[in-house]
């Protein structure tokens, strides 16, 4: 039932004494370890003394996505390179990526929140548990990995095999429990359909989605056509990864890990705290890591906070699923792209006023996303190999700055502006 | 058990602990490690009442321990086995055994002999020299008299101020061998002490002190693992190139 029942289980009073005390020493490692954070505290006339209360977070400053931006690639680790065992990064141009480290406790500590939210989840060390998340350098695969092992399941680390191998293991290999996208689930279905696998064929029982934002529809629809408890995890790589947060078997709201993590929802405008209940941006700030502490990071994942307290016996406070952004980030197969990183790549290849438009869809439950640029008459008529050279530099460009398969459609000149009007750059047309 | 926040405390214009926080919860080892001139002894001291704290607060059991006369705290369940042992040099270890338990309420002085059979089976040495001085003891055997004197009065928390200091290696480790054997027990004990190494290893938590502050808490093997706490403490550097 329980990971660490000692935590997960916490009385209020002691759970507010040790994130105090886990607090006053993350603010003294940032002050003392990190250039940036000692300079910024300096700036805001901060003595980190004055924290004597969880209530005196409130005072201190926000780190956002350009700060690690800027400090690319180890600027805010808060240890020497020899003591991170591990790093991993976001997806994006340099200048435009996050570099996060792990230390060998980081790393042990990261492990245990994944296998909570796994046990939460129903998941136990009999499981054999298969996970369809890339390996790679992002932190899904290899963070959910460690986690499942934790457990002492038998992790099949599927990762991005081809679909039909993917359903065969799942099959033969007997796998209780899927880990993946929400969508990817979905696909997995269709492609049972077509090959004619029967979902009774399978031992599924669990399937533990997260990556990218969903609804109680696709829900409904998984748990149904697979016969499984689907529950939903939150995390997010400047923070950790996977482990953040993550649904008991109520599969009502996601408990926030808060002995590692300390979560306010803020206004994203006003930056002050949202009537209670109400939906508002993520900020975060890690208790924990050693490697990489964060304070106050902005995330820009809007949820809100459901009330206490939970059937299932945990104290650690749920949050909703992940509502929305406050900035225009959007997930592609899991993978995080910004519009902006997109606008640049292409100021630099089709000079910088070039109109072009996203577009995302979700066919057959697969994300495709399609960058539409605009060329001037003379090339759109006369020079096909130009074009299809410029396609391709921009195909290729994007690829290796957002870590994506896209797809390049060069239009006519004055075409986007038909589509789309007033200089809207982004076209999701996916359904939740 | 014993919740401190925002704790400072010193002597006189000195201020010695800055904002210490940190908790031991029941049936706990918790080890606080630090260098010389960190706090350590201070804290416990605050803890005793024998240090005035100037703010913070210290909850044991859910009372204000900063507003108690330190002679009122061991009654309360909290002792201290004070560094250098401290015992009685001129009275034998029986009596000093017995002057222990002094905390124990007259109804429950009834007690004392089964405390004292209890402390025999845990200090074997001590039954064999009963009758003797303390002053004549080793300082091993002195630090025992100290540690079952404290456990006399069965106290809720028992904190140690450096135990091993002085003490030959096979002693100390002998010593922790006790404590570790006190949490199996069902005691609770705060343990201060500049051998990190020796301390964490039979620690579940810990907390590093460092110019009065916590910079580092954890669990123990967290402690452990840890490279500041390795290169500060544990006298690693060398060994990791």
């Amino acid at each position: 039932m329980y990971w660490q029942e000692q935590y997960e289980c916490m009385a209020r009073e002691d759970l507010e004494q040790l994130q105090l005390e886990r607090l006053q020493a993350t603010l003294y490692r940032l002050g003392t370890h990190v250039p940036f954070y000692r300079r910024r505290l300096q700036e805001a006339r901060f003595d980190f003394e004055t924290v004597t209360s969880l209530e005196a977070l409130a005072a201190l400053p926000f780190t956002t996505k350009e700060d690690l931006h800027a400090n690319y690639p180890y600027g805010l680790f808060a240890v020497p390179l020899r003591d991170v065992v591990r790093i991993h990064s976001t997806s994006g141009a340099a200048g435009m990526t996050t570099v996060v480290g792990y230390t060998r406790n980081d790393i042990k500590n990261w492990a245990d929140l994944v296998a909570r939210l796994f046990r939460a989840a129903g998941v136990t060390a009999e499981d054999v548990v298969q996970i369809a998340h890339d390996y790679g350098i992002l932190t899904g695969g290899l963070g959910l990995h460690y986690g499942a092992e934790r457990l002492g399941a038998s992790v099949i680390p599927i990762s991005t095999a081809h679909i039909k191998r993917q359903l065969r293991i799942m099959r033969d290999f007997k796998t209780t429990a899927l880990v993946c996208t929400p969508s990817h689930a979905l696909k997995l279905v269709e492609t049972m359909m077509e090959v004619g696998l029967n979902p009774s064929e399978l031992s599924l029982k669990y399937g533990i989605f997260g990556a990218e934002r969903w609804s109680e529809a696709m829900r409904a629809e998984i748990a149904e056509r697979l016969g499984i408890v689907a529950t939903d995890n939150y995390g997010l790589s400047e923070i950790m990864g996977p482990g953040v947060a993550g649904e008991c078997r109520e599969c009502h709201g996601l408990h926030v890990n808060e002995d590692h993590f300390l979560v306010e929802i803020l206004n994203p405008r006003t930056l002050q705290p949202v009537p209670e209940g109400e939906t508002g941006e993520l900020v975060i700030t890690t208790l924990t890591k050693e490697a990489f502490p964060v304070l106050r990071y902005r995330t820009r994942d809007l949820a809100s906070f459901l009330p206490d307290p939970c059937p299932c016996g945990r104290t650690l406070r749920r949050i909703s699923r992940i509502q929305g952004r406050s900035d225009d980030m959007l997930i592609v197969r899991g993978v995080n792209v910004f519009p902006g990183q997109i606008a640049a790549a292409l100021a630099e290849i089709n000079g910088p006023d070039s109109p072009y438009l996203i577009v995302v869809e979700r066919e057959r439950h697969e994300d495709r996303l399609t960058v539409m640029v605009e060329v001037t008459e003379s090339l759109f008529f006369d020079e096909v190999r130009k074009q299809w050279a410029l396609a391709d530099r921009i195909q290729e460009r994007l690829a290796t700055d957002l870590g994506l398969q896209v797809q390049v459609k060069l239009v006519e000149e004055k075409t986007l502006e038909k589509v789309e009007g007033h200089g809207n750059r982004v076209l999701d047309k996916r359904q939740l | 058990m014993l919740k401190i926040r925002n704790l400072e405390a010193g002597y006189g214009k000195l201020r010695v602990l800055r904002k210490v926080s940190m908790h031991v919860s029941a049936g706990e080892i918790v080890a606080i490690i630090g260098a010389n001139g960190s706090g350590k002894t201070t804290l416990l001291g605050a803890i005793a009442g024998l240090v005035e704290a100037t703010s913070g607060e210290i909850r044991f059991q859910g009372e204000d321990l900063t507003l108690l006369a330190a002679s009122r705290i061991p009654a309360r369940g909290c002792v201290l086995v004070p560094e250098g042992r401290q015992v009685f040099a001129a009275m034998t270890v029986e009596e000093n055994l017995l002057l222990g338990g002094h905390p124990l309420a007259r109804e429950r002085r009834g007690e004392l002999d089964g405390l004292l059979a209890h402390q025999y089976e845990l200090f074997p040495i001590l039954r064999e020299r009963r009758r003797q001085l303390a002053g004549t003891l080793s300082g091993g055997e002195q630090q025992m008299l100290a540690m079952g004197r404290a456990l006399m009065s069965r106290p809720s928390l028992v904190m140690m101020d450096e135990p091993s200091t002085g003490l030959a290696p096979l002693i100390v480790r002998d010593i922790f061998a006790i404590i570790a054997r006190l949490r199996q027990e069902g005691n609770t004990v705060l343990l201060v002490e500049q051998n990190a190494k020796a301390a964490l290893a039979i620690a579940d938590r810990g907390y590093v002190l460092e110019t009065g502050k916590v910079i580092i808490q954890g669990p123990a093997e967290d402690l452990l693992a840890n490279r500041d706490v390795q290169r500060a403490y544990l006298g690693r550097e060398r060994l990791e190139g």
